[in-house]
């Protein structure tokens, strides 16, 4: 029996993980599309339709609809296989920088899915009390959590929380005769979305160099002040990972020329219980809670972006809020109601955002507490830390908390991602932010533990050591090779109808 | 040891030989020098928030949760709660697709693109449109791109956006939002008995006009029924022609595409999320003229280095971590495991199912407007028009006084004007709705 080992031989006794996924080849191609497996066309009514008959005349129906009819067995299989080809948190280590790519704690699974959390919309107050209650509870969890007064739930991702805060800050000015602020500043290093959501509100980007240490540049934030300015867009650490030491003469700066301090909570993880983005001077912040408060990632969502804001900026919040009724409201018995702040800039989500991202975040919240969430960035500060003296890649900015950003010198930090995923761990976001030459931007979190740590570097180690070549050709162990990104984009096929255009 | 967490978070799995062991590697005494935050900004305070094991947090939760009332929900109004089957559950929640993130690296994550892959295939079929995007967050924020994208795409000089009076304020509100940073002006356009005035609607149509929205089934449920010309309408003024929809009515409607509809939005997680206060999946798909100006994100066939066909994100070109403060959108993180959701439920039904289900909603409908209707004191429906799922009845009774007796008897339905309430029939099986009818029948008498 021992004989029949697999040859595993070709890594030898190489402290890095080898990592071989699931791959099925049928007729010389990978799992075959849902499509290819089955297409039925059902016709609507008419003489020969499929069905008993429509309900409705034929010229408001369609002729009819052709997708794939195939058994709950079958399609157990397929989905099955599908999920084998994906690499999630659980399969193993997944330091994406700025993602925070944590554990998503089962058990919050099991909280979204209570029946009586299956509520409508459009339930009257009085009989959805305990998704209020939750709400409430929540909005005043992440106030503590970021010292902030007032915090929205609305928004459903960190970018369109960024969006509330543009539209909150835009309608702020107006309302004091301050309508002319055309111009948000972001720096240079910030994520795509800081630049992306101001200009979706109308302002024009300036966009802020940083310092040779990495962080703001005072003399160019003077300049680029002006009577014209909005906000400043932060994330504190910033993208390198380093926390903006001049935080306060900023948050002055910026008040100074009448504009306002936004806060990008992206890397809030590194600060859980140790500093909060209202003590620093922030009058605006999203959360995003798919990040610091670890509901998974879903494959690219659903998140969350709840806003909190300082009290001045509290009347502009999206509507409805959730606040407790005072006048009904005893301890043992407290009433919720949903209102409308008095200068709402309306809302920016058809109904109150990703609920279900919401009962898990506060169940995430709920569980740690105060000394797990101090322990959270303890721990993810200390993770980055570590792992960055294990690693062979430089490290050219600090002192850095959750993240760092090292660089692969002479090497394409893309083609050093690729090969990363032979040995069986996700790679570092890559070639962001810009600052760092082939940047490998790497965010452990804090639930990796020192043996993971130790196989984690001895991936990015092997890469280090490896030539073009290999590089090159990498990967080779995942489901699919390398793909080709050019026919891609230029021969854009996306969707199973379009590739029978051309067979 | 791990499990209790007096000292830290039950999810970081810490000896304090490691800790030690790993502050001497970095060269620190103690955690805290790790940190460089100055003093002044340093929080010395708590929280107080109280750690909990897992199972008091689920106790906790659940005792807040319990104190919503347990009601049958005849509501609808852009939400909805079929039935979704436990296929969907078990299999979304394989923690491959549920613990993984966008797919920045394709090669690792071929599973999830190709769901995306044949969740947008789904929507191309239903929609006729050759370009869906795998996911905006809801089908107000989809209106809302749908109007950037029209103003993008549109070189016409005006700035004029319109919209049926009767579009539900929440999502006319966060279409403000999005045109808030553009020139254009959102209007609303009149209807008549519950679907597009036709001649209203002309009547505003001119030069300025870049984006006509419409829904069909509407607010109400009612069943538009010349979509035609109202896409010949928007071409005649070279306006974009949105219409807003979702996959169970598109499963039975007229095809978008062949009534002239140049973009399609609306909550495609009527199928895949059970009932979910609002929380939603955002369905965009338009024509191929405009694949460049789509937002969000979209994956594509593409081969691999063996030539054998795989999956990738794409024409990335467009999107904010590229293309920064010119990106078609801002959204990065979407919907995706709930577009995963939606895909395996149609999956789930074939399209034999999905008919079936869209038939169902109208005759369903109808036979619950009719029984309503028998009663004194009941108009229903109150728009002579066909209808999918939902429809509004007249009462004589004050509208408010019925909903809050019906609640009472253990039913939620809609109030829509003074003497109007709105009833769905989507997800809730015959036997409630035939004690529905009964308690109906005493409160309106
Ligand atoms: C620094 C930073 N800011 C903003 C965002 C946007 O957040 P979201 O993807 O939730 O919209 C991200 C992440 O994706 C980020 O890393």
């Amino acid at each position: 029996m021992s004989g029949d080992r697999p040859d595993v031989s070709d890594d030898g006794d190489a402290p890095q993980s080898r990592y071989d996924q699931a791959r099925y080849v049928e007729n010389g191609e990978y799992e075959p599309l849902l499509s290819e497996k089955d297409r039925t066309r059902v016709k609507i009514g008419g003489d020969d339709a499929d069905t008993d008959g429509s309900p409705l005349p034929d010229d408001l129906t369609r002729d009819s609809l052709e997708l794939p009819e195939l058994s709950e067995p079958e399609l157990a299989r397929h989905y099955t296989r599908l999920s084998q080809m994906i690499y999630g948190i659980d399969s193993g280590p997944y330091p994406l920088g700025s993602c925070t790519m944590k554990y998503n704690p089962k058990f919050t699974e099991d909280v979204a899915t209570l029946p009586a959390a299956a509520v409508h919309p459009d339930r009257t107050e009085a009989s959805v009390q305990g998704t209020l209650e939750l709400l409430y509870r929540l909005q005043d969890y992440l106030g503590r959590i970021g010292g902030m007064d007032a915090v929205t739930l609305q928004p459903p991702a960190g970018a369109a929380g960024e969006f509330v805060g543009i539209r909150v800050a835009a309608a702020y000015h107006e309302h004091n005769d301050e309508g002319h602020r055309d111009e948000v500043i972001v720096p240079e290093s910030a994520h795509g979305t800081n630049f992306a959501s101001a200009a979706l509100g109308g302002y024009d980007v300036v966009s802020l160099p940083s310092d040779d240490d990495g962080r703001v540049d005072l003399e160019a934030l003077e300049a680029a002040l002006s009577e014209d300015t909005a906000a400043l867009m932060l994330t504190n650490p910033n993208t390198l990972g380093l926390f903006e030491r001049d935080i306060t003469t900023i948050a002055d700066m910026v008040h100074e020329a009448g504009g306002l301090l936004y806060y990008d909570g992206a890397n809030l993880n590194a600060l859980l219980g140790r500093a909060r983005p209202g003590d620093m001077g922030f009058d605006v912040m999203h959360y995003n809670v798919h990040k610091t408060f670890a509901t998974p990632h879903g494959g690219g969502g659903p998140g969350a972006g709840p806003v909190g804001v300082v009290s001045d900026l509290a009347p502009f919040l999206p509507a409805p809020r959730v606040r407790e009724r005072a006048a009904e409201s005893t301890a043992e018995d407290p009433v919720y109601e949903r209102f409308d702040p008095e200068h709402t800039i309306g809302k920016v989500h058809g109904f109150d955002g990703n609920w279900l991202v919401l009962l898990k975040a506060f169940a995430y919240i709920a569980r740690l507490g105060d000394e797990g969430l101090a322990d959270a960035s303890a721990s993810a500060v200390l993770n980055a830390n570590y792992l960055a003296e294990r690693i062979e890649y430089d490290v050219p900015y600090g002192p850095f908390h959750h993240e760092f950003v090292a660089s692969a010198g002479e090497q394409d930090a893309a083609d050093v991602a690729k090969r990363m995923l032979d040995y069986g761990v996700h790679p570092p976001t890559t070639k962001w932010p810009e600052i760092v030459p082939e940047a490998l931007m790497t965010e452990p979190t804090e639930v990796e533990s020192k043996d993971t740590l130790d196989r984690l570097a001895a991936a990015f180690n092997a890469v280090a050591g490896e030539d073009d070549d290999a590089l090159e050709t990498a990967p080779e162990r995942t489901t699919a090779r390398r793909i080709d990104q050019t026919t891609a984009a230029r021969t854009p096929r996306l969707a199973w109808q379009a590739l029978e255009d051309d067979a | 040891m791990h499990g209790s967490h007096a000292t830290g978070s039950p999810y970081a799995p810490y000896t304090e030989e490691d800790r030690t062991a790993m502050l001497e590697t970095v060269g620190a005494e103690a955690v805290d020098e790790l940190f460089d935050i100055p003093a002044d900004v340093q929080f010395d305070g708590r929280f107080d928030i109280d750690a909990r094991t897992e199972r008091e947090t689920r106790r906790l939760v659940r005792s807040i949760l319990d104190r919503n009332d347990d009601v049958t929900e005849l509501l609808g109004r852009g939400h909805y709660g079929y039935y979704v089957p436990s296929l969907v559950d078990h299999l979304a929640d394989r923690s491959e697709f549920l613990t993984s993130y966008t797919q920045y690296q394709p090669e690792i994550s071929q599973g999830f693109l190709q769901a995306l892959f044949e969740y947008q295939s789904l929507l191309v079929e239903l929609t006729g449109l050759g370009v869906a995007n795998c996911s905006m967050y809801d089908a107000a924020t989809a209106l809302g791109e749908a109007a950037t994208l029209a103003d993008r795409v549109r070189d016409t000089t005006g700035h004029r956006v319109l919209v049926p009076e009767l579009l539900r304020e929440e999502r006319r509100s966060t279409l403000e939002n999005y045109v808030a940073g553009t020139d254009l002006a959102v209007e609303t356009y009149p209807v008549a008995d519950g679907t597009v005035d036709l001649a209203g609607l002309t009547d505003l149509v001119d030069d300025g006009v870049v984006m006509i929205y419409a829904e069909s089934p509407t607010v109400r449920g009612t069943i538009e029924e010349d979509l035609a010309a109202i896409g010949d309408l928007a071409a005649d003024t070279e306006a974009l022609f949105v219409l807003g929809s979702d996959p169970v009515a598109l499963s039975l409607l007229e095809r978008p595409v062949d009534v002239g509809a140049d973009v399609v939005v609306g909550d495609a997680s009527v199928l895949g999320l059970p009932t979910s206060y609002g929380m939603g999946l955002g369905l965009f798909a338009t024509r191929e003229d405009y694949l460049r100006q789509v937002p969000g994100r979209l994956v594509g066939a593409s081969e691999d280095a063996t030539d054998r066909r795989a999956f990738t994100l794409t024409l990335q070109t467009r999107e904010q971590h590229i293309r920064r403060e010119r990106a078609t959108s801002n959204i990065c993180t979407n919907q995706a495991w709930v577009a995963l959701r939606t895909a395996m439920h149609a999956a789930v039904l074939g399209p034999s199912g999905l008919v079936e289900l869209a038939e169902r909603d109208v005759q369903r409908a109808r036979d619950l407007a009719a029984r309503l209707d028998d009663f004194v004191g009941v108009i229903a429906s109150v728009h002579d028009r066909h209808h999918l799922r939902e429809f509004v009845a007249r009462v004589d009774r004050p509208a408010r006084a019925v909903a809050d007796d019906l609640e009472k008897r253990g039913f939620a339905v809609h109030v829509v004007g003074d003497h109007e309430i709105q009833i769905c029939i989507a997800g809730v099986c015959d036997e409630r709705i035939d004690e529905f009818v009964a308690a109906v029948e005493e409160v309106t008498r």
